[in-house]
């Protein structure tokens, strides 16, 4: 499974209070909460994820709220992938379940460019910077967390597990 | 074993796990709020789930915007008001009924041994009972809602060793301030921290519910404190004996230790915009605070309740700052009435306001505006936190908040309180 759109890099602790303010988290339509996207530090931010970009972040990526609307919005907003040197676990597991792919590449987060054209392969756990022509490793996901992706997130997929039974 | 991989051994049905070891553990408790809640009944029904596993292990309070702030708001407590009654759900906390989710969780509900998840970050607060505690996002809840398990990756843990006795006016915020001050906001992630010493061990139950609290600030999975006489206390139950199942054996193992003198402690602050950022109050000069909060699950209890009052006695509030007081809960209301606490806040010119998370998370109740500044004792201060991603905040004690709201500048409450 690969995806590939153009890097928007991020620093280090970005937080999800700042992905997505507390003011929004009433907004029950995904689109609606999408426009509000990490606003506080970039106002053009969902304007420019809508052509589909690739989030590059530094440490610690997610730290704080538990909000599933910080992962929700991400997505929306027209994020096709998150990789950064490390994650905070509560972000971590709720982006899969929502079905956003994040993975950690601290090589490639050192060394893409703002505006390179990047592809992950989610499988393989290859990052290809287009622009740069360079490769960098990144540490694959399991094979069971890689279809909770490819259904969609959580919900789909135990549906589809439901419905296999 | 340590204590945190005693707790996930006997819900997941092993007899020895250890720090790597992904376990599939039963859940004794699973809480959701106001803000969480509706994610996850959605996914919930999305699933195509009837009926929740338990309905008397889910724990539904209402908590971030109360009373409903918004049509919006009350738009999604009426969906969550309705599932609870679908379901049958025995312990739900609407407007006025309990207040913030994780102090009635700890008066109420959590047990030492238990496993309990919360769609909450600072779920990991009930690790000061004893229980392994930890939060989770709201479609994961929605799978535990339907099977009453959860997978888990046994953490590392980090042991706190705080030592010796605290100096007046300073308290267990300064402690856990002080921790994350030297951990920094990622130096736990996907950890334990295990909280003792003689600090902890003299400390009673609302100080080790502000310590595990924050855990998750230095990207902790969870805190932890071990059950002794304060807990049981606390419980309302009679002491029992010390319980090896309830306690780190002598040879478990632990990543680091870090040791903290408490008696050379001093008040501590958090500087915007990372909770990390840590200082003595002296060292920052010149924080004129527009707003100062006293309140939230991390420090709105009677004991921070009690600490603040003391300040602010026979005192009144700086003509150019407003103080808001929001006791935790029902219980801590009540007490602080009792005690004479909310006259003192009142005749002060604070704004006490009923139990609920307040401004802590930017919500309603104390919003700022483009470059003001809010001295406050939650919990977190990041850009935009609290309202304008140009205001800012400052993490403190309820001791310093209440010392500051009457200087109307950041103040060591040492100055104020004498």
């Amino acid at each position: 499974m690969q995806v590939t759109g153009i890097a928007v890099r991020l620093g280090d602790d970005v937080d999800t209070d700042v992905i997505l303010p507390g003011k929004y988290l009433t907004l029950t339509d995904y689109h609606e909460l999408a426009k509000h996207t990490l606003e506080g530090l970039d106002p053009s931010f969902s304007e420019k994820a809508r052509q589909g970009v690739i989030v590059i972040a530094g440490e610690n990526f997610g730290c704080g709220s538990s909000r599933e609307h910080a992962p929700i919005a991400l997505k929306y907003a027209g994020v096709r992938c998150v990789l950064a040197k490390s994650f905070a676990r509560i972000f971590y597991r709720n982006a899969i379940n929502i079905g956003l792919p994040v993975l950690e590449a601290p090589n490639a987060c050192t060394q893409i460019r703002e505006g390179d054209i990047v592809t992950v392969d989610l499988k393989k756990g290859i990052v290809t910077d287009e622009s740069l022509n360079q490769r960098f490793t990144a540490d694959a996901l399991p094979d069971f967390l890689l279809e909770l992706i490819t259904d969609g997130g959580l919900v789909p997929h135990l549906r589809k597990t439901k419905a296999a039974k | 074993m340590n204590l945190i991989e005693k707790i996930l051994a006997r819900a997941s049905g092993g007899e020895q796990v250890s720090a790597g070891d992904v376990v599939d553990a039963q859940v004794d408790l699973a809480m959701i709020h106001d803000l969480t809640g509706p994610l996850t009944v959605n996914a919930f029904n999305e699933i195509g789930a009837e009926k929740v596993w338990d309905h008397e292990r889910i724990v539904v309070i209402f908590d971030h915007l109360i009373p409903a702030n918004s049509v919006q708001t009350a738009q999604l407590h009426k969906m969550l008001r309705d599932f609870v009654k679908r379901q049958g759900i025995q312990h739900f906390y609407d407007v006025g009924k309990g207040g913030v989710c994780h102090q009635i969780m700890a008066e109420k509900h959590v047990r030492p041994d238990q496993v309990v998840v919360g769609a909450d970050s600072h779920t990991c607060a009930y690790g000061a009972l004893g229980a392994f505690s930890t939060g989770i996002g709201s479609t994961e809840m929605a799978a535990v809602f339907v099977s009453g398990r959860l997978w888990f990756r046994v953490p590392k843990v980090i042991k706190v060793q705080a030592e010796g006795a605290f100096r007046r006016f300073v308290s267990p915020k300064d402690l856990i301030l002080k921790v994350i001050g030297e951990l920094g906001a990622s130096g736990a992630t996907y950890m334990g921290l295990e909280f003792t010493g003689s600090a902890v061990r003299n400390m009673i139950v609302d100080g080790r519910l502000t310590l595990c609290n924050m855990a998750i600030e230095a990207g902790a999975k969870a805190g932890i404190v071990e059950p002794d006489a304060k807990t049981w206390r606390y419980l309302k139950e009679p002491a029992r004996r010390k319980d090896q199942s309830l306690a780190s054996d002598a040879e478990a193992e632990y990543t680091r230790t870090l040791t903290i003198r408490v008696d050379e402690l001093e008040p501590m602050v958090a500087c915007p915009s990372s909770v990390d950022n840590v200082k003595p109050v002296i060292k920052v000069k010149d924080v004129r605070p527009d707003q100062v909060f006293i309140g939230s699950c991390t420090n709105g209890r009677i004991e921070d309740l009690k600490a603040a009052a003391r300040i602010l006695r026979g005192k009144e509030v700086h003509k150019g700052v407003r103080l808001i007081v929001i006791p935790a809960s029902n219980d801590v209301y009540l007490k602080a009435l009792e005690e004479g606490l909310i006259e003192i806040f009142l005749r002060a010119k604070a704004a006490v306001e009923n139990p609920n998370c307040g401004p802590c998370l930017g919500g309603h109740m104390g919003i700022l505006a483009d470059d003001e500044v809010c001295v406050s004792t939650s919990n977190r201060n990041f850009i935009g936190r609290m309202g304008s991603p140009r205001s800012k905040l400052y993490l403190v004690s309820p001791e310093t908040a209440a010392a500051s709201a009457v200087a109307g500048s950041l103040t060591n409450p040492y100055y104020q309180g004498r």
